[in-house]
């Protein structure tokens, strides 16, 4: 397990690089200009050539991406060139509501569409069934800004259980985070909830028709040890992979929610750094996010192996 | 440990701690602003965000009242007989935010660091003989050539108004920001709450003394009235729609003007225009590049667009926008209707001469490429509506549509079309940076490369520009910004589509809000 593990990190080493590469050269190829969001609309050409010389943009782009990449191995990700704060110190800033708005929507992603994707396949063709997937195709087809808004209205506005907007973090107390974070998360985790649930469904009625099932029901066990026990758990290397990938998407794509519920996470500094062309700052975000992405990749592969037996990792 | 990956974790370990700071028993004003506030310093940028950000923090030697008068601020100031030597004495009392006196060496290092980031700034000290501090009181300006223009550009309030600083900021090396916020005025910047494009938070400064003259724009006693302000960034109007009628906060600066109706109907929520001057929109012409090399060309293409039908399109409520010919703003002392013969008439008959004089112009088919920015709401709609209009008259138009930055950046370059140049495009300036001859960049005749975008060349209006420099009178101002403007309408230096007003929103709870020629949070009260 543990060469595994190293084999793994070291093949990440590649990945990073060449994201590391393409990332660099896509933002420099892309039109615009750090200096005019620095200097704004009205900067003469005289001031944008300053600002650049002093932002080193004027270098070739050999140069810049050396001198990036060598900062980035002593842990040094640069300078925002809009605020001149460092990267990473922005990012703390704001990672921390993004990935409190993904781990409650998550949660309730796990939560609710768990129970109904067994549901579902307990009940296959029934009307719980059906009810199950008319909700799964809603939570597919409606947007998340649409589910915020409706969420917004009938919650926060008209029954003004919720705050319309903004974020508390879990320090200011479990309920102040709570009553700003459930909405966001709720609509946030629509989409998941259909997803996983769908899958949940589809793997359970595998694994129902699979001859231990029966094998179990003939031996008389109940119903619920038959989902729970031997069922779900076998159909669980499926939603596992589903849910984990899920978690990554929801940090990388937690922009919506955050902008409708105005929530000061990753997903709105990222827009703002790109709309500002601010290079190292967005290469930082893409950079770390990928590397999130390699993790739990991994970290879903390891936890095959605790789900299911059979699977030994050298 | 890296003393980056140190400042990552104790950025996030304080801002959980800021998001979770008790609520203290204070006047707190939660602002929205027009536009995220990412970089701070107001001599660098010409944004309007930042600007409205440096008159929070710093101060000025001279503020501009609702006359537009200079008036004394910082400094009250004489002038000699012969109008060639100013001398401005500073008032007591007055420190910067870190607690050291504001001395006249501080100011002189801050109005030569202005100069040189200002196209006004720098004609100014292009007439300057000396500029010095005599005492830790007073500075000096003596002119080595006559130059009107002194005391409305040291009041100027947009763009880049002269803002003082101490000396060590005021030295920043050209090109290089100033990220320390340490001014004069009458709020100071808590820099460990402000998260760039997020929020920005100021408090009260306690040791801010303001004038006793009642306050006039940014003239007059900046007396504030609330302990903190917050300024949010909303990027959905909706969401800060509803912040608003929920009461999280207190003001929009800006609201889409199609959204008005839902606030309209909520009794606790007044609506109204809190910045005094509106918005010019323009449509810019690239001077160097066929086919609007050609005045000919230019001048069909002024008959063509249409100022109502352009208003219409983007604000579409005549409430909020005004038509006139006046290329520095519709109520300025400058307005007058030089030119308005490019406006006059029905769509229909201005269309005919449009024809008319492009088919006089030996234009020869070379398609106009118009740049269309999809993320402003304010401009996105004019290049469509423009493009018919010339289709109709007779160009062949290519409508390249791209994202705000990439057009500001495509904007900054003279080359052909088919290398990434361009032939027009719709931006728009506050009037409080276009309202004489001066500090209109749009109307600079020197066709240099250091001009802004769309080169005009017009060695008339140079002279003129000039000429009104050493005017000493408003009545010879007048004269010569009006022949200005008539030479710009001829040459096509840019077509004015029109002036729209931006409309605030608040809670009624708020009081003493004042119209300015920016959003004044001195006089608030909450």
């Amino acid at each position: 397990m543990a060469s595994y593990f190293l084999r793994r990190v070291l093949m990440a080493v590649p990945v990073m690089a060449f994201i590391a590469l393409f990332i660099f050269l896509l933002l420099r190829l892309t039109p615009g200009d750090p200096a005019q969001a620095i200097a704004g609309d009205h900067a003469t050409p005289q001031q944008l050539a300053a600002i650049r010389e002093s932002l080193g943009l004027d270098q070739p782009l050999a140069s810049q991406f050396l001198a990036w990449v060598g900062d980035m191995i002593l842990g040094d990700f640069g300078k925002s060139l809009i605020s001149q704060r460092p990267v990473l110190e922005m990012i703390g800033q704001r990672i921390g509501p993004t990935l409190a708005l993904a781990s409650v929507a998550m949660m309730l992603t796990v939560l609710i569409s768990l129970p109904l994707g067994v549901l579902a396949a307990w009940r296959h063709g029934g009307l719980i069934d059906r009810f199950v997937m008319s909700l799964s195709v809603l939570g597919f087809s409606v947007p998340i800004f649409v589910i915020g808004y409706v969420l917004i209205s009938i919650f926060a506005v008209n029954l003004k259980w919720f705050p319309v907007q903004g974020y508390k973090p879990l320090a200011e107390g479990l309920g102040a985070f709570l009553h700003r974070i459930v909405l966001p998360g709720f609509a946030l985790a629509s989409i998941y909830i259909a997803l996983v649930s769908r899958m949940t469904r589809a793997s359970m009625l595998e694994v129902l028709g699979e001859d231990y099932v029966r094998t179990a029901r003939a031996k008389g066990l109940s119903d619920r040890i038959v989902l729970f026990r031997h069922a779900l758990r076998n159909a669980a290397i499926p939603i596992l992979t589903v849910v984990g990938t899920g978690f990554a998407m929801m940090i990388s794509g937690v922009v919506v929610t955050e902008t409708v519920f105005n929530i000061p996470g990753i997903g709105r500094l990222v827009v703002e750094a790109v709309l500002a062309r601010d290079y190292p700052l967005i290469q930082a975000i893409i950079l770390l996010t990928a590397g999130a992405y390699v993790l739990i990749n991994l970290l879903i592969d390891l936890s095959y192996a605790l789900t299911d037996p059979r699977i030994r990792y050298k | 440990m890296s003393i980056q990956f140190r400042s990552f974790a104790a950025a996030t370990l304080v801002a959980g701690s800021l998001y979770g700071l008790p609520a203290l028993a204070e006047t707190t004003l939660n602002v929205v602003m027009q536009a995220p506030l990412r970089t701070l310093d107001p001599i660098l940028s010409t944004a309007q965000i930042v600007r409205t950000h440096g008159f929070m923090v710093f101060d000025t030697l001279l503020g501009m009242d609702a006359k537009y008068n200079p008036q004394p601020q910082m400094a009250d100031y004489t002038v000699s007989a012969d109008k060639m030597t100013y001398t401005f004495t500073l008032r007591d009392g007055l420190k910067w935010h870190d607690g050291t006196p504001v001395k006249a060496e501080d100011c002189v290092a801050s109005i030569k660091r202005w100069a040189a980031n200002d196209g006004a700034g720098r004609t100014m000290m292009a007439h300057v003989a000396a500029l010095e501090a005599t005492s830790d009181k007073q500075l000096v300006i003596r002119l080595s050539k006559p130059f009107g223009q002194v005391l409305e550009l040291l009041a100027k309030p947009s763009p880049v108004p002269p803002f003082m600083m101490p000396k060590r900021l005021a030295e920043t090396p050209s090109g290089q920001q100033v990220t320390e916020m340490v001014g004069s005025g009458p709020f100071r910047f808590v820099a460990d709450q402000y998260r760039p494009g997020d929020q920005a938070v100021y408090v009260r400064n306690k040791d801010y003394v303001p004038r006793s003259e009642p306050m006039s724009w940014t003239a007059g006693g900046k007396l504030v009235n609330v302990d903190k302000v917050v300024w949010k960034s909303m990027p959905d109007m909706q969401t800060s729609i509803n912040a608003l009628q929920s009461g999280d906060v207190d003001l929009i600066e800006q609201v889409t003007i199609d959204l008005l109706p839902l606030l309209k109907a909520n009794d606790e929520i007044k609506t109204g225009a809190i910045n005094a001057l509106g918005s010019q929109v323009t449509g810019r012409f690239n001077h160097r590049q066929p086919p609007f090399d050609n005045p000919k060309v230019r001048q069909a293409a002024m008959y063509a667009l249409d100022q109502d039908q352009l208003m219409q399109t983007a604000i579409g409520d005549g409430e909020f926008y005004k038509l006139c010919a006046s290329l520095y703003g519709c109520d300025v002392p400058l307005a007058s209707d030089a030119g308005s013969e490019y406006l006059a008439g029905s769509a229909k008959t201005r269309m005919a001469k449009a024809r008319e004089l492009l088919k006089a112009s030996g234009y020869d088919g070379k398609p106009v490429l118009m740049m269309q920015p999809t993320d402003l709401t304010v401009l996105s709609t004019q290049p469509i509506v423009a493009a018919e209009r010339l289709r109709e008259a007779g160009f062949k138009v290519e409508v390249a549509s791209m994202d705000w930055a990439t057009l500001q950046s495509r904007k900054n370059g003279w080359q052909p079309v088919a290398q990434g140049g361009w032939n027009f495009f719709f931006t728009y300036w506050g009037v409080s940076g276009i309202w004489n001859p001066v500090v209109h960049a749009m109307l600079d005749g020197s066709g240099s490369d250091t001009a802004w975008s769309g080169w005009p060349r017009n060695a008339r209006v140079e002279e003129l520009r000039t000429a009104y420099i050493a005017a000493t009178t408003l009545d010879e101002q007048k004269t010569i910004a009006r022949e200005i403007q008539q030479i710009a309408f001829d040459e096509g230096f840019y077509f004015n589509a029109g002036e729209f007003q931006s409309v605030a929103a608040w809670r009624t709870s708020l009081k003493g809000l004042q119209p300015g020629p920016l959003t004044l949070f001195w006089g608030v009260a909450k």
